[in-house]
């Protein structure tokens, strides 16, 4: 449908943002995650891909440390982000999630104005020394979520009242305004209409320059279209990582082969 | 017939519709249930609810109307004379139905025959020992009048009961064969049947509205009642409660209101941040072992009675306020019992209100606005204060607002814990009392049910019910306007 390859760039760094190796999640006794090793570069979007419950969410949410909030559910093995491990005992999972961003399968705008849901983030980090700075970063957030255009005129109309696509690049919007060196995204556009899928995916694609983004996605186009790197997870491995191109067209493992091609999954 | 039996009777006639319902429907289809519109046992019940249903309406509404009916006949047998000086309609219409339950009982125990009760007469038999013997006590002695009537009391109860049981079963039966004639294999019993539950369901919501506008009602003909002999404007603008039931009394509504505003805005002080704080730890902070053990526990403080509360605030709280602030300590407090006390007691019982209603707001805030601000690198206390409050605020609001509804209405604390002085005073540690305690010691007196001192009881009724009614439609106006949409 959108095949047209909009913005097919190499990757063009070989930097690692995060790497992780010999990874292991449990959820009680599930074990979620198996030896998963991975390098995430950065300045590059890398999607997960594979079926629904292989894992791909789960291993997500631990380079931010977001299963911390649930009870049950344990992590081994070693995550560095920029050499430094982030389940160190003196890494504050606050400060953390700080630095690596997330947006959600759902967009989950709070129940404030336009305004405020962006100027959260900057305001409980102190990244604004007076008002005027605080518009600025806002308008600029705003600017890089693509969605600026759409909402100044209206900044303290409740953000619940935008549509579902606009909602998500309010929370894209909301996530970068925190300057996060690394941004999270867990299916962001599941839930959204083909029109609003192709506005994220180009702004997938702008926030490459600054960040490295790491995107869960059931579609493999969207996949194809917007990444650099790709995984393959399958029942909680990590089967096959690699350059997107490779990855879809010269697939190594034969499941990865399967699923691409729709005989798994 | 006993009213007993009729139900019995009613709901045999209904068990034997539906098997007759039922029946007729498989044998109507050849035995073959797959012809039938419905399954067989929605005819029976199509039946037995035509059954029940006309003949239980027809039995309550001449439960209700007969009294009238035989009230007002006997009353008619009265004439002018047989009233007492000093007495009225209403003490000899008593008089006449002790004398007419006072026959009924003679003839079950065997000391009258059914004819001589009809037949006896003052002149002939002393009616007085005789129904004293059957244990009914009549204070005075029976005129022939109060005879007569109690006679035509009794009469006129035995037929409308006998009518009561030919129509009540008489349409049982009418509405059970027209069931049975409809019950054919095409006849929509399933959709018939939704219908009547729909019905009854309807009924009993309509019951629950109906008797609220009759309390309203009650109280507002009392009401009127009170401003036709006591000015309103005495009501609401004297700053004096000084009743005396010789006649005379000052009624002001003002240090009442006071009483009661002060009371429970202590009594909100102290709930609200207890139970908001202990819902905020319950529903983000606590593990679920401890949760399932402390919620419990927490909602364990609104099941104990009021009167409870109402001695832990006399036997306890009093006195360990009095031991501070009273003449030994600070020198501000003359009695165990004052606002602060009654205050601090009613918190108590409120915090559990407070606590459970926002614990279960606070838990419908969905997951994903929190993962939203711990994602964005937001602690915990910051999500809750930025986020989930504000999203909750106003399920909290509603939450405040029932409970001050429950500490402007509460009683029992007031009266063991407050005091009964009707004061103007800004001193929390004064004895004061309020609008509800001086309802129950204007009612329970021997006063005159026509003076103004027992009447301004209904209109002290109609004032708080009216805050309540104004509070919930503010607590609705809040939750209407700030309310969210989580889709």
């Amino acid at each position: 449908m959108y095949d047209s390859p909009l913005r097919k760039t190499e990757v063009d760094t070989n930097a690692s943002k995060i790497s992780a190796r010999d990874v292991q999640v449990y959820y009680g006794d599930t074990h979620a995650i198996k030896d998963v090793n991975v390098e995430i570069l950065d300045k590059t979007v890398t999607a997960f891909i594979g079926p629904s419950g292989c894992g791909k969410s789960t291993f997500l949410r631990t380079l931010n440390r977001m299963n911390d909030t649930i009870d049950i559910c344990r992590v081994e093995g070693l995550i560095e982000l920029d050499g430094e491990d982030i389940y160190d005992k003196r890494v504050d999972p606050v400060q953390l999630r700080a630095k690596v961003g997330m947006v959600f399968q759902k967009p989950n705008p709070f129940p404030k104005s336009i305004y405020d849901n962006v100027a959260y983030g900057p305001r409980i980090h102190g990244l604004a020394k007076n008002k005027a700075e605080l518009d600025e970063i806002v308008e600029k957030a705003l600017r890089r979520g693509a969605i600026w255009n759409e909402v100044k005129d209206r900044l303290d109309a409740p953000g619940t009242g935008l549509s579902g696509g606009q909602q998500q690049r309010l929370c894209i919007a909301r996530a970068v305004a925190t300057e996060p060196e690394v941004l999270l995204m867990d299916e962001p556009c599941s839930a959204l209409d083909p029109i609003a899928t192709s506005q994220v995916e180009e702004l997938i694609d702008e926030l490459r320059e600054n960040y490295s983004v790491v995107i869960v996605t059931h579609s493999m186009q969207q996949a194809a279209r917007v990444s650099q790197k790709t995984a393959f997870f399958h029942l909680g491995n990590l089967v096959e990582y690699g350059d997107t191109s490779q990855i879809f067209t010269n697939p190594v493992d034969p499941r990865t082969e399967s699923y691409i091609t729709g005989r798994i999954g | 017939m006993p009213v007993l039996w009729l139900i019995l009777i009613v709901l045999a006639l209904a068990v034997a519709g539906y098997v007759a319902g039922r029946t007729r429907a498989i044998s109507g289809a050849g035995d073959d249930r797959r012809a039938l519109h419905s399954l067989p046992s929605y005819y029976g019940w199509n039946v037995a609810m035509k059954v029940m249903v006309p003949a239980f309406l027809a039995l309550i509404l001449w439960l209700i109307a007969q009294p009238f009916m035989v009230n007002t006949k006997a009353t008619s047998l009265l004439p002018e004379t047989a009233i007492p000086e000093g007495s009225t309609i209403g003490l000899v219409m008593s008089d006449v139905r002790r004398v007419a339950d006072g026959l009924d009982l003679a003839v079950e125990q065997g000391l009258l025959s059914a004819g001589e009760a009809s037949e006896l007469s003052v002149t002939g038999s002393d009616v007085r020992g005789t129904l004293g013997s059957a244990g009914v006590a009549v204070g005075t002695e029976i005129t022939p009048e109060v005879l007569a009537a109690a006679q035509s009391y009794r009469a006129t109860n035995a037929t409308g009961n006998l009518l009561r049981a030919i129509v009540v079963i008489g349409l049982a039966l009418l509405g059970g064969a027209l069931a049975l004639a409809q019950t054919k294999p095409d006849f929509r019993a399933r959709n018939s049947v939704e219908r009547g539950i729909r019905g009854i369901l309807v009924g009993a919501a309509s019951i629950a509205i109906l008797t609220t506008i009759g309390i309203v009602l009650s109280l507002v003909f009392n009401t009127i009642e009170f401003f036709r002999i006591y000015p309103a404007s005495e009501f609401f603008g004297s700053f004096t409660w000084a009743p005396s039931f010789g006649g005379g009394s000052e009624l002001g509504i003002w240090p009442l209101l006071w009483g009661t505003l002060y009371i429970s805005f202590i009594a909100l002080l102290v709930s609200v941040p207890i139970g908001l704080f202990a819902a905020v730890y319950l529903s983000e902070y606590a593990g679920p072992k401890f949760r399932s053990v402390a919620k419990p526990a927490l909602e364990l403080l609104a099941g104990i009675p009021t009167i409870v509360y109402g001695l832990f605030a006399l036997l306890t709280v009093g006195p360990l306020l009095l031991s501070v602030f009273g003449r030994d300590g600070l020198g501000w407090m003359q009695a165990g019992t004052a606002v602060m006390t009654a205050g601090l007691v009613m918190g108590i019982m409120l915090i559990p209100f407070v606590s459970s209603l926002s614990d279960d707001i606070i838990n419908a805030v969905p997951q994903s606005l929190r993962d939203g601000s711990y994602g964005l690198g937001a602690t915990k206390s910051e999500t809750i204060k930025q986020v989930i409050l504000p999203a909750a605020l106003p399920g909290i609001v509603g939450a405040v607002l029932l409970a001050a509804s429950r500490a402007i209405g509460e009683t029992m604390i007031v009266v063991m814990g407050a005091g009964a002085a009707a004061r103007l005073s800004l001193n929390p540690f004064d004895a004061m009392t309020t609008v509800t305690a001086k309802i129950v010691s204007q009612l329970t007196g021997d006063a005159d049910f026509a003076s103004p001192e027992a009447l301004v009881a209904f209109a002290l009724g109609m004032t708080l019910f009216v805050m309540t009614l104004g509070l919930n439609v503010f607590a609705l106006y809040i939750v209407r306007k700030y309310r969210e949409q989580y889709d």
